[in-house]
C-alpha cells in the first residue's frame, strides 16, 4: 500500500552534514572516574535524591526517585561510591548551576541485583508497564525529555489509531538514531512492540526521512524477522520534519493544536532511541543509564559514542580527539535548535544527543553580532512551519510590546529556527522570541507573586482588625463586669483592688531583681 | 577554552540583503536598455544624477545618525530608491529636480523615520509626490520617443540638457517635449474628444499603448517574472494589483470603449509596470501576508485606475502605492495566515 | 426653516437612541479604577511611595493627590503600565530609581538573630516565621523584597540577597547586535 504523505507548509532544505559521523560503528566511550548526575535531566520536577554522600551504589541502582507525577528518576550508569550532592554547570543554554549526584566510579560496573526482565511484555498489563518504564527513568530521547510513560498513558477516549515512531532526524550532523536504526533495529522493533501493547495501539508507523535508507532496509529486515505489523515510511528530506507535530501531519494528515497532546487526536509519537530504551527497561530490566550520542564536527575522530549519563563533555570531546586551540563553539544538540556551551565541564543527560565541535573552517556560522534591519521582505514567514509571521514577532518583541506579540501567537512558535535560517538581515530572530517568551512568563510569575502578597497583606490586616476588636471586646466586657461587680459589692471590689495591688507591688520587686531583659527597638 | 555562546540556529543559508537588492537592480536592466534604445541616453544621466545624489545624502544621514556607513551603504538600498526615482522622473529632467526628490527620499521618508526598515512611506514614491507637486511642469515634460521627435539624444547632449537645460546642439528639450500618451488622452477626453480618434490622430500612441511605453511596460514585466522566480518578490501583490486595474478598466471598456481607455492601454503605459513589479512590491512597506498582500494589490490597482480617470493627475500609480502603505499595518494585522494546528478565528 | 428642525430633531432622536443603545449594549462592568491601578502595582506593601501600602497609594493615584512614578520596585515598567492604564503621559522616575529594579529579599542571619519578633510584626505579608526568643527564618518564596524589616532588627541580623537565578527562572537575554555591519 501507498501511503499518501501530506506536507506541513514552510521548512527549509539544510546541508546534511551526516556522514561523517556514520563512518564509525557505535564507539563505546571509556568509562571516566567521575560522574556527575544532574538531578533533573528530564521535562518536569527535578527528582529527590534518595542516597547520601558516602553511599556506595550499583549500576542499576535508582539513586533519586520522581518527585512528582511528572518528573523521572535517576539511576547510578555504573557501580562507584557517592562523593558529593552539590550545585554544578548543567548542560542549560544559561550556564546555570543546579543539584547534581556526583558518584566516584570504581571501575568494576557491577550490577545490582534487582534486575527484574519482564521477558514477554503481554504477561503484564499495560498499567504495570508503564510502571515499569517509569521506574526505570526512561525519558524521551529525541531531544525533549518528556517522561516516557505519560506519553504511554492512554487519553480520554482511550483509543490510539496510530502509533508513530519518529526516526527523522532532521537537523543537521546528527545521527545518533540513524545508526542505532542501522545497528539495532531489533531493539527497536521490540520496544515498538512493548508502547504498542502499553497503548493498545491499532497502527504503528516509523517516518524515516529519505536520506537514511539503511537505517530504513534495517528496520524493514527486522520487522521481517519478528514478523510484526509495523510500516516504515520514508518522508521527504526537510527540516523541522522530526518536529512531533510536523510529521504527525506529514504522515497523518492531522494538526495537533499548540498546547494539545497528540493523544488528543489519537496519535502518539516516540523517538525510535525511546523505543530501545523501553526495550532495554523490559525485556533487559536495564532503567535508562546510557544514550548514544553524536559527537561531530571538527574533531579527529567523529563518531556516535554510547555514553554513561554524567560523562563530562571535556571527557568525551577529549576521546573523540578534539584540537582545543581551533574549537570556536561547542554546541549541545544540533546546529538549528542546540545551545552553545560556555564550559566543557557539564555533564552529558538523557536529553544529550549530539555535541556539535566548531571551528572556523567546518561549519560556516553565523556571527549574529552583524545584522542589518529587517526589511520585512517576509522570507521568514515562507519557510515558518507553523505559518507564523516572524516579522511581526521581531518588530513587538524587539519593542518589547509584549501584549501585540501574543496576538501574533508568539507562543506557538517552536524555535525551530528556519527564520533565522533564510534571514537575509541575520536577524536573531529566534533569540528575540526567546527572550520575548521568558520575559512574558517572568512577568506572569511576577504577577502571580504581587497576588499572593496582596492577598497576605490583606489577611494580615484583617487579622489585625480582628485583634484589635477582640481586645477591644474584651475591654468592654471586662470594664462591663468590673462595673457590675462594683455596684452589687463594694467591699469585694476593695479586697480584689487589695489584692491586686499586692501582686503588682512583687511583680515590681521581682523585675527589679531579675536580670535585664533584652532591650527592645535599640536602634530606633 | 574561551567559546563563543550565540542563540541558535548556529548556521545560515548565506542569504544576504545586499544580494536581494542586487538582484532587483538586475532586474531593471531590460527596461533601462530599452529606455535608452527609444529615449536616448537620458535616464543614464538621470540614473547616474539620483545614485550620486542618493550615496551623498544616505553618508550624511548615517553620519549624523552615527552609524557606519560601510555595511549600511554597501547593502544597495538607497541605490534602488535612487534608481527607482530616475525611471520615474522624465529622462532630461534638471538635476536638481532629481537631487530634491533624491532629498526628500532619502531623508525625509527614509533617514527620520528610523532609516532601512522603519519607514511607513516608500520613499522612491514620497520623493516622487513631493516634485511632482512642487514642480508640476518640469515633472509632465517628457520626451517623446526619438524615432517620434526625430532627434536623437546622446550622452553628451543628455548631459548638457540636465545640468544647463540645453541639449548640446543648442535646442531646449521643451521645444521637443510632448505630453505622456496618459496624459494626452486625459486632456483630449477632457475636451470630449472620443479615444478612436484621439489615438488616430496622434503618432504619440502605439500598437498597445503609448509608444516606445509599451516595450519599456513589458520589460518591467519580464524582470518582475524572473525576480518572482528568483523569489526575491512574491507574486501576490504584482498579480492582485495588475489583474484589479485590467478587471476595472476591462469593465469601464466593454460599457464604453470610447470614453475609456482599454485595459491593454492601462497596463502598458505610465508606470504601471514598473510600479507593480518595483515599487508597490517594496516590503518595507507593503504588506507582508499572503493575504495581506493580494488586497494591497487590489487596493492599488483600483486606486491607480480612479485617479487615471477622474482624478487630477494623468497617473495615479505614486499616490496609490502611498495610500496604500498606510493601510500596510492594519491589512497585516487583520490578514494573519491561519497558524499550524488553529482554526482560522482563534 | 420648519424642515431644518424636524431634520435636527430627527438626527438628534436616533443619535440619542444609538448612543443609549451603545451605552447599555457596550457597558463597560469594569473594576473601578482603585483595583485596577491597585493591579498594576507590585504588592510589595514598602511604603516607599510614602503611602502606607499598595492600596492607599492606588487610591491616591485615582483621586489624582499621588503621581504615577513613586513606586520604586516596580521601577519603570510599572510607571509605564499605569501611563497606559490611566491615559496620562509617563513621568521620569526619580534619579534615585533604577529603571529596571533588581529583585530582592531577605534574608535573616541565623546566628546573629537573637529572636525578638520585631520584624515578625514589620513585615506587611507575613513572611517571616518565628516565635519569641526563637531563630527566625524569612520565606522565601513569599518575600516581597520590601525592606520593612531591616530597620527594626536590633541586630542588623537581616540582609537584602538577589532572588537566585536557576535554570528555571533564567531569561533569555535581549540580543545585542546592533543594525550595522561590519564596521
Amino acid at each position: 500500500m501507498i501511503r499518501q504523505l501530506f506536507q506541513y507548509k514552510g521548512g527549509v532544505k539544510l546541508p546534511e552534514h551526516k556522514q561523517q559521523s556514520t563512518r564509525l560503528p557505535i564507539q563505546k566511550a571509556a568509562l571516566p572516574q567521575r560522574l556527575t548526575l544532574p538531578l533533573q535531566q528530564h521535562i518536569g520536577t527535578p527528582s529527590t535524591p534518595i542516597v547520601e554522600v558516602g553511599d556506595s551504589v550499583l549500576k542499576g541502582q535508582m539513586i533519586a526517585k520522581a518527585a512528582s507525577l511528572i518528573s523521572a528518576p535517576v539511576h547510578a550508569p555504573t557501580s562507584g561510591r557517592v562523593i558529593e550532592i552539590g550545585e554544578y554547570a548543567i548542560p542549560h543554554p544559561s550556564g546555570l548551576k543546579a543539584p547534581c549526584i556526583v558518584i566516584e566510579t570504581d571501575g568494576n560496573d557491577a550490577w545490582c541485583d534487582h534486575r527484574k526482565p519482564v521477558g514477554d511484555c503481554h504477561d503484564y498489563s499495560p498499567d504495570q508497564i508503564r510502571d515499569y518504564i517509569r521506574n526505570a527513568g526512561v525519558v524521551g530521547l529525541g531531544g525533549a525529555g518528556f517522561p516516557s510513560f505519560l506519553k504511554l498513558t492512554l487519553g480520554n477516549d482511550r483509543v490510539v489509531e496510530t502509533l508513530i515512531l519518529n526516526g527523522a532526524e532532521c537537523e543537521p550532523y546528527i545521527t545518533c538514531d540513524d545508526i542505532l536504526m542501522r545497528e539495532r533495529p531489533l531493539e527497536i522493533i521490540k520496544g515498538l512492540m512493548i508502547m504498542k501493547h502499553a497503548l493498545v495501539a491499532k497502527n504503528c508507523v516509523i517516518g524515516i526521512e529519505d536520506n537514511k535508507p539503511e537505517a530504513a532496509a534495517a528496520l524493514r529486515g527486522a520487522i521481517k524477522e519478528l514478523a510484526v505489523e509495523v510500516e516504515v515510511i520514508e518522508v521527504p528530506t526537510r527540516y523541522p520534519t522530526g518536529g512531533e507535530k510536523q510529521l504527525i501531519k506529514i504522515l497523518t494528515g492531522k494538526e495537533i493544536p499548540p498546547k494539545a497532546l497528540p493523544i488528543e487526536k489519537r496519535v502518539v509519537v516516540h523517538n525510535v532511541g525511546t523505543a530501545a530504551a523501553v526495550y532495554r527497561a523490559i525485556c533487559l530490566g536495564e532503567p535508562l543509564i546510557s544514550r548514544i550520542t553524536t559527537v561531530t564536527g571538527a574533531l579527529k575522530k567523529p563518531a556516535n559514542y554510547e555514553i554513561p549519563f554524567g560523562i563530562s563533555a571535556a571527557e568525551l570531546l577529549a576521546q573523540a580527539g578534539v584540537e582545543e586551540s581551533s574549537v570556536e563553539r561547542i554546541i549541545h544538540g544540533g546546529p538549528m535548535m542546540g545551545f552553545s556551551l560556555n564550559s566543557v565541564e557539564i555533564p552529558l543527560i538523557k536529553t544529550s544527543n549530539c555535541l556539535l565541535v566548531t571551528d572556523k573552517k567546518t561549519v560556516p556560522l553565523l556571527d549574529k553580532q552583524q545584522a542589518h534591519a529587517c526589511i520585512r521582505c517576509g522570507s521568514c514567514a515562507d519557510v515558518c512551519p507553523i505559518n507564523l509571521l516572524p516579522q511581526q514577532l521581531y518588530w513587538h518583541s524587539r519593542a518589547k510590546d509584549f501584549d501585540k506579540v501574543q496576538d501574533y501567537n508568539l507562543f506557538d512558535c517552536i524555535e525551530c529556527g528556519c527564520c533565522d535560517y533564510v534571514c537575509p538581515s541575520q536577524i536573531p530572530l529566534v533569540q528575540y522570541f526567546r527572550f520575548a517568551k521568558t520575559s512574558i512568563w517572568q512577568a506572569e510569575q511576577e504577577k502571580k507573586q504581587a497576588e499572593l502578597a496582596k492577598e497576605r497583606h490583606q489577611f494580615r490586616q484583617l487579622r489585625i482588625e480582628r485583634e484589635k476588636a477582640e481586645k477591644k471586646a474584651r475591654h468592654k466586657a471586662k470594664a462591663a463586669k468590673v462595673a457590675a461587680n462594683n455596684s452589687e459589692n463594694s467591699d469585694k471590689k476593695q479586697a480584689i483592688e487589695d489584692a491586686m495591688a499586692r501582686v503588682k507591688a512583687k511583680k515590681q520587686q521581682a523585675a527589679e531583681a531579675s536580670p535585664e531583659k533584652p532591650e527592645s527597638g535599640g536602634n530606633t | 577554552m574561551q567559546l563563543n555562546t550565540p542563540s541558535s540556529p548556529h548556521i545560515h543559508s548565506g542569504d544576504q540583503l545586499s544580494q536581494l537588492m542586487q538582484r532587483v537592480l538586475w532586474a531593471l536592466l531590460p527596461a533601462i536598455t530599452l529606455y535608452v534604445v527609444f529615449f536616448g541616453w537620458g535616464i543614464i544621466v538621470n540614473i547616474l544624477i539620483a545614485v550620486l545624489a542618493a550615496l551623498t545624502f544616505e553618508a550624511i544621514a548615517l553620519r549624523l545618525r552615527k552609524r557606519p556607513l560601510g555595511s549600511n551603504l554597501g547593502d544597495f538600498s538607497a541605490v534602488l530608491t535612487a534608481v527607482l526615482l530616475a525611471l520615474a522622473l522624465p529622462p532630461l529632467a534638471p538635476w536638481w529636480l532629481l537631487v530634491v526628490a533624491v532629498f526628500f527620499a532619502i531623508v525625509f521618508a527614509k533617514h527620520l523615520y528610523g532609516g532601512l526598515g522603519f519607514n511607513p512611506f516608500n520613499p522612491a514614491m514620497i520623493g516622487y509626490v513631493v516634485v511632482l507637486i512642487s514642480f508640476p511642469r518640469e515633472v509632465t515634460t517628457w520626451l517623446p520617443p526619438e524615432a517620434i521627435s526625430g532627434e536623437s539624444i546622446s550622452f553628451v547632449g543628455a548631459l548638457s540638457a540636465t545640468l544647463t537645460g540645453t541639449l548640446a546642439n543648442g535646442i531646449n528639450p521643451d521645444a521637443i517635449s510632448m505630453a505622456t500618451p496618459l496624459d494626452h488622452l486625459k486632456t483630449q477626453l477632457t475636451q470630449n474628444h472620443v479615444i478612436s480618434e484621439i489615438i488616430h490622430d496622434n503618432t504619440i500612441f502605439g500598437q498597445l499603448a503609448g509608444s516606445g511605453w509599451e516595450w519599456i511596460n513589458l520589460a518591467f514585466l519580464v524582470g518582475g517574472c524572473w525576480l518572482i522566480y528568483k523569489k526575491v518578490i512574491h507574486w501576490h501583490i504584482p498579480v492582485a494589483m495588475l489583474a484589479s486595474l485590467a478587471l476595472i478598466a476591462g469593465v469601464f471598456w466593454l460599457i464604453d470603449s470610447e470614453r475609456y481607455a482599454s485595459p491593454l492601454f492601462h497596463l502598458l503605459s505610465g508606470g504601471a509596470m514598473l510600479g507593480a513589479f518595483f515599487i508597490a512590491t517594496d516590503p518595507v512597506t507593503a504588506s507582508t501576508t499572503n493575504r495581506g498582500r493580494i488586497l494591497f494589490g487590489i487596493g492599488i490597482g483600483i486606486l491607480v485606475y480612479i485617479i487615471r480617470s477622474w482624478g487630477g493627475y494623468p497617473e495615479g500609480v505614486a499616490f496609490a502605492v502611498l495610500l496604500m502603505n498606510m493601510l500596510a499595518p492594519t491589512l497585516d494585522y487583520y490578514t494573519q495566515p491561519r497558524v499550524f494546528g488553529r482554526g482560522r478565528n482563534s | 426653516m420648519l424642515t431644518a428642525i424636524i431634520i435636527l430633531t430627527l438626527l438628534a432622536t436616533v443619535f440619542g437612541l444609538i448612543l443609549g443603545y451603545a451605552a447599555i449594549r457596550f457597558k463597560v462592568e469594569g473594576d473601578p479604577i482603585v483595583d485596577q491601578i491597585d493591579n498594576v502595582l507590585p504588592q510589595t506593601q514598602c511604603g516607599q511611595c510614602s503611602y502606607p501600602g499598595c492600596r492607599p497609594y492606588a487610591e491616591a493615584i485615582a483621586s489624582g493627590e499621588a503621581n504615577i512614578n513613586q513606586c520604586p520596585p516596580g521601577g519603570e515598567a510599572t510607571m509605564l503600565a499605569l501611563a497606559d492604564l490611566l491615559g496620562v503621559d509617563p513621568q521620569p522616575l526619580g534619579t534615585e530609581h533604577e529603571a529596571e529594579p533588581e529583585a530582592t529579599v531577605a534574608f535573616i542571619i541565623e546566628d546573629t538573630c537573637i529572636g525578638c519578633t520585631l520584624c515578625i510584626q514589620a513585615c506587611p505579608v507575613d513572611a517571616i516565621l518565628g516565635a519569641a526568643k526563637q531563630m527566625h527564618t524569612v520565606i522565601e518564596s513569599e518575600c516581597t523584597g520590601c525592606e520593612l524589616c531591616i530597620p527594626p532588627c536590633p541586630v542588623d541580623c537581616i540582609v537584602m540577597q538577589p532572588v537566585k537565578q536557576t535554570a528555571q527562572n533564567w531569561k533569555w537575554p535581549y540580543p545585542i547586535h546592533t543594525l550595522e555591519a561590519r564596521k
